[in-house]
């Protein structure tokens, strides 16, 4: 890989060990992928934040690693594992509030922003189209690439905190316009109407497709929440850095509809909440923000909750950010007065939740996977009226 | 003998073979107190990585395996050198940020030439492994 006089001097330790490291990581991952060089950024998203994820192990590292270390770019941070606020009400010990806390302190002595966000780009780390960034998070990273048309890999947690010290990174992948271009072409056959129907949706073309990048005909209209959530599925379920959707996102008509082909049709939907959806009646918990949620969700979940009271927990993650307009709206005091929580700095798949519920309900296919894969809850996907109607209900029916 | 490769991570080290043919998730996959590997049905299950030069043909699993493997060097536990026949970066990463000596593509003749306890020099600047002898 080709480097400059600058970035030579990086790598000799001219410019502090913290630099050096960072430099050392970006040459040896720009070696293995065969990147000619390297190229500026302009964010960084940075996941690796919650210590029930990262442990010790990583909590060492970022105590050696942050020594004189500061990010050069615009740089935002993944949920951690707790609401800083709001720990007891979550069950969590003192000791974890702890060393989240003190994970959370070296980030922002680095200069990170202490975002504790899946949703950067609700939150004003919003890249235009065509510019670099290294961003962790996969929801995040499928969205920036295919809705925003930003250029970035999946990078982990520390190649993107490497790639913000330097303010670089290596340019391989989908920093490459070649590699972005759609492998199949997806032909949706029926009508979504939920946002939880684009959800599953992400996991009926992954299971159809692998691991191909998409070029997706027949979706008329989406949101952004329903993208938002589109993202995150197909990026858990594919591992999809990218997806074009005709007519809808950034880069569609940059690439011709590619010869190979499949059908996604009402019967794969509903095949797909088939397995989205354990087996059990008794529902602790509901959960609605996987990716946190928007503004609007949260007026439309104000709407459904008002003069209402849960049986269950339902707990409604997002961003402090959005919670603070939210609450400046009087969203937030209908939605507690329920009974139900927004939580902001978390999200229940990386918070320490293992045996303290057992069953839960949400609008997100990725939040199936991760609730049940970490925190081993059995788990039912369903549109957010049906996750609401059942928090009242303390059942599923 | 030996095997030409490319430099990873650089450093220089000299200590016991221990092969895998199969990859290795540091993350879940290997105990990061005692350094052995815990993942079931893996053929290195219960044996320890703890100061040998490992040789497997790849990282798998999640991100975090490269703390796990900082972690596991901090506490002495780590293998001394590490040689891929194709890294990616959570052992890329791990062991850069662990000072570990790295190499990878190397022959895959190398599963059927060396043998465990084989004593082999790792040179992680120039990409090259060396064998020293029978152990």
């Amino acid at each position: 890989m080709y480097l400059t006089p600058e970035e030579e001097k990086i790598l000799a330790g001219e410019y502090g060990e913290g630099m050096r490291k960072a430099m050392e990581i970006l040459v040896a991952i720009g070696k293995i992928y065969d990147a000619e060089r390297l190229i500026p950024i302009s964010s960084a998203q940075i996941s690796g934040v919650s210590y029930h994820n990262i442990g010790d192990a990583g909590l060492e590292f970022l105590r050696d690693f942050s020594r004189g270390a500061k990010v050069k770019v615009k740089a935002t941070l993944n949920p951690g594992g707790v609401d800083l606020g709001r720990w007891r009400e979550m069950k969590i010990d003192k000791e974890f509030m702890e060393k989240q806390g003190e994970i959370i302190k070296i980030f922002t002595s680095m200069g990170i922003e202490p975002t504790l966000t899946c949703t950067p780009y609700l939150v004003g780390n919003l890249p235009s189209k065509g510019e670099h960034i290294a961003w962790s998070e996969s929801s995040a990273v499928a969205y920036a690439n295919s809705v925003l048309g930003a250029y970035t890999n999946r990078e982990s947690g520390i190649s993107a905190l490497a790639a913000a010290i330097v303010g670089k990174t290596p340019m391989y992948g989908m920093h490459l316009k070649e590699n972005r271009r759609p492998g199949i072409r997806v032909v949706l056959k029926t009508e979504l109407r939920y946002r939880s129907d684009y959800s599953v949706l992400g996991y009926a073309i992954a299971k159809k497709t692998g691991h191909s990048i998409p070029y997706i005909e027949g979706v008329d209209k989406a949101d952004l929440e329903s993208l938002k959530l589109f993202a995150a599925s197909i990026a858990t379920y594919a591992g999809a850095a990218i997806f074009h959707i005709k007519g809808l996102t950034a880069e569609w008509m940059d690439f011709e509809a590619p010869k190979d082909y499949i059908e996604i049709t009402k019967r794969d939907i509903e095949e797909g909440y088939g397995f989205l959806r354990d087996e059990f009646r008794e529902v602790d918990m509901v959960w609605i923000g996987c990716p946190h949620t928007s503004l609007k969700e949260l007026e439309e979940i104000t709407r459904l909750l008002k003069d209402k009271k849960v049986a269950t927990e339902l707990w409604i993650t997002t961003s402090r950010q959005v919670r603070e307009k939210a609450e400046r709206l009087g969203y937030i005091e209908v939605i507690e007065k329920s009974g139900a929580k927004v939580i902001i700095d978390t999200c229940v798949a990386v918070a320490p939740l293992l045996g303290k519920f057992q069953t839960l309900v949400t609008n997100s296919a990725k939040a199936f996977y991760y609730s049940r894969g970490v925190n081993r809850f059995k788990v039912k996907v369903a549109n957010l009226e049906k996750c609401i109607d059942t928090a009242l209900r303390g059942v599923w029916v | 003998m030996e095997f030409k490769g490319r430099s990873i991570s650089k450093g220089f080290a000299r200590g016991e073979v221990l092969l895998s043919r199969e990859p290795i998730s540091f993350y879940g996959g290997v105990d990061p107190n005692t350094g052995v590997i815990v993942e079931k049905g893996h053929p290195l299950e219960g044996k320890s990585i703890r100061d040998k030069i490992l040789i497997f043909p790849r990282g798998k699993g999640s991100t975090v395996g490269s703390y796990i493997i900082y972690r596991l060097a901090k506490s002495h536990m780590a293998p001394k050198a590490i040689v891929n026949i194709e890294a990616e970066p959570i052992v890329a990463v791990g062991a850069i940020i662990s000072g570990i000596p790295m190499i990878d593509k190397v022959d895959e003749k190398i599963f059927d030439l060396l043998r465990d306890g084989d004593i082999v020099e790792v040179d992680g600047d120039r990409g090259i492994l060396r064998w020293m002898g029978r152990g």
